[in-house]
């Protein structure tokens, strides 16, 4: 099977013209993502890497390059929901049970009532929160209500899941776990993810390949395949091999002046 | 309930107390003119002779009279027994048909007060949703509705009678139109705030949905309005009162509380005037707690009650 990429940027470029003029977010960034990878994005504030997220679900008009989704333009893949974007915060509506939040885009999709039920089941049982669907966002923790607004994510199928920063506002033992929940489901879906983050560890632990970028403007300075093996316990962020793909991920953010 | 109890009726009998301190001085000339001239001795004789003295020093002069200032039929300021005796007599023991009850006229204008409560409401509601969604609306709607709360309701509301009696419309709908003249303003404001309320996070999410624009209002705006709207509910309905209560002022005091504000104004019947005062602010504050009722069951209801 010919592998055609998912997410193809050629020389995109974005520059938002603010009152203290432009600002270039994105420069030059060139990247293939393949059907099935797990892609970090890494770097400091103001890299953009959440901006290229942004571009991928055409939240953001890029300036210059070209960019597709799927073979289409982004935009035409919002249209398509050819893929679910999960928040830094879960944005549950507080007027909705757990059960209703996921079932939102169900609903604005248009499935039928009794696929809605069936869907939901199935996305609750994937983020492990199987009997938790009557309880209103209030009632459940941080994490408990991160892994929900993944699920209301997962719940129409897209191939693709965007994550911007999903864990960064967690505790690091809540986010440990997640992590681990994380790439469990992601060997249950094969989805195609792309993930960003400013954690170096979780960058390394998650993914199948790394993007490295530095602002000023926001640029791509190393993509490293990552060599650990699919299946990762979590004491695999203590062996050699792991510490090396952090060290050149240090490596990469430093060549990018990113610690200016 | 206890925690909460003791400082409310601590604070309700501190302002009977001041209340009723103040009834002495304020009644003292009347009292005193009374007094002497059924046969009593005060200090200084002779009405004119007193005329200009203050009235607190006449009260530490002469400590007989301070019981004659709490019964007079006409004070210039009603003991609180006066006006809650006016309030029992004029609500519990007169036919609701009768001119001379409150209920009769509590009902004339509460009615008014639903009635423009309801029309500002709505009005307020289309408003708000026009103007969050057509810039147009935006900056054409929202001056307009700013300047018609600059002009003194006093001052519009005897044109708004007139005009539309000329028209024949008159009793009930000139006052409900001015009451909602007056309740749709929070409403608009409130609800702007509401609709806009959702963060950019919110509307994005929804956009990654590619849901449209009738999906955002009924599933994300207006479900975050809510709380905006029952807040606004709650200013508007007591603005709505004191609209209808306005509106009854030029019409030549016939019915409604505000009549009866008028009329004891025209008869120097200063019992009926407080009597009705504590009718109107008893009636908005049963009206504020039926809609914070209404309010705490819906949230309830909507789950937001975290």
């Amino acid at each position: 099977m010919p592998q055609t990429p998912v997410i193809e940027a050629k020389n995109l470029d974005l520059t938002f013209q603010t009152n203290d003029g432009p600002v270039q977010a994105l420069s030059d960034i060139s990247l293939e993502i393949r059907a099935g990878e797990f892609v970090s994005f890494i770097g400091p504030s103001g890299c953009g890497k959440t901006t290229f997220l942004r571009c991928v679900a055409a939240l953001e008009t890029p300036t210059g390059g070209s960019l597709s989704v799927n073979g289409m333009t982004p935009e035409a893949a919002r249209q398509a929901r050819a893929y679910g974007y999960v928040f830094q915060a879960a944005g549950l509506y507080p007027w909705r049970t757990i059960a209703g939040n996921i079932r939102l885009p169900l609903e604005i999709m248009g499935f039928s009532k009794a696929e809605q039920l069936s869907r939901v089941d199935k996305v609750l049982d994937l983020v492990d929160l199987t009997g938790f669907g009557g309880k209103y966002p209030w009632q459940l923790s941080g994490g408990m209500q991160q892994r929900a607004s993944i699920a209301r994510a997962l719940s129409f199928d897209a191939d693709i899941l965007l994550m911007d920063e999903p864990f960064g506002a967690l505790d690091e033992i809540v986010r440990d776990h997640l992590n681990e929940e994380l790439l469990k489901l992601w060997a249950r879906t094969g989805k195609t993810i792309g993930f960003v983050t400013h954690s170096i560890p979780e960058a390394v632990y998650l993914s199948s390949k790394i993007v490295v970028m530095s602002p000023r403007p926001g640029r791509i300075t190393d993509v490293i395949d990552n060599p650990l093996p699919r299946e990762r316990p979590l004491d695999i962020r203590d062996t050699p091999e792991f510490l090396a793909v952090a060290h050149r991920v240090r490596e990469g953010l430093r060549a990018g002046h990113a610690y200016d | 309930m206890r925690r909460v109890l003791l400082p409310v009726l601590s604070v309700v009998a501190v302002i009977v107390a001041l209340w009723y301190l103040a009834c002495v001085p304020m009644n003292m000339h009347t009292a005193l003119t009374e007094a002497e001239r059924a046969g009593a001795v005060v200090s200084p004789t002779g009405a004119k002779a007193r005329r200009d003295l203050s009235a607190i020093g006449l009260a530490l002069r002469n400590p007989a009279q301070w019981a004659d200032t709490l019964t007079q039929a006409k004070p210039r300021l009603p003991a609180p027994h006066q006006v809650l005796v006016e309030l029992w007599d004029t609500t519990v023991n007169k036919k609701i048909t009768s001119k001379r009850s409150l209920v009769f006229h509590g009902w004339v204008t509460l009615s008014a007060t639903l009635l423009g409560f309801a029309i500002g409401t709505l009005a307020g509601i289309v408003l708000a949703i026009g103007i969050v969604h057509s810039r147009a609306m935006d900056m054409s709607v929202m001056p307009w509705a700013i300047a018609s709360q600059t002009i003194p309701i006093l001052a519009i509301a005897p044109m708004i009678i007139v005009v539309l009696n000329s028209l024949g419309v008159q009793g009930l709908i000139p006052k409900a139109i001015i009451s909602a003249y007056l309740s749709f303003f929070p409403v608009v404001v409130g609800m702007v705030k509401g609709l806009r309320s959702p963060a950019g996070m919110q509307l994005d999410l929804l956009s990654t949905y590619h849901a449209s624009r009738a999906q955002v209002f009924w599933l994300l705006r207006l479900p975050a309005s809510v709380p905006y709207l029952f807040a606004s509910l709650k200013v508007g309905i007591a603005a709505s009162l004191i609209g209808a209560i306005v509106g009854e002022l030029p019409t030549g005091a016939v019915r409604g509380l505000g009549a009866r504000l008028l009329s004891g104004s025209y008869y120097g019947q200063t019992i009926q005037i407080w009597s009705a005062l504590f009718a109107t602010a008893i009636l908005a504050a049963v009206l504020v707690a039926l809609i914070a009722g209404v309010e705490r069951l819906t949230l309830k209801r909507m789950g937001m009650n975290g």
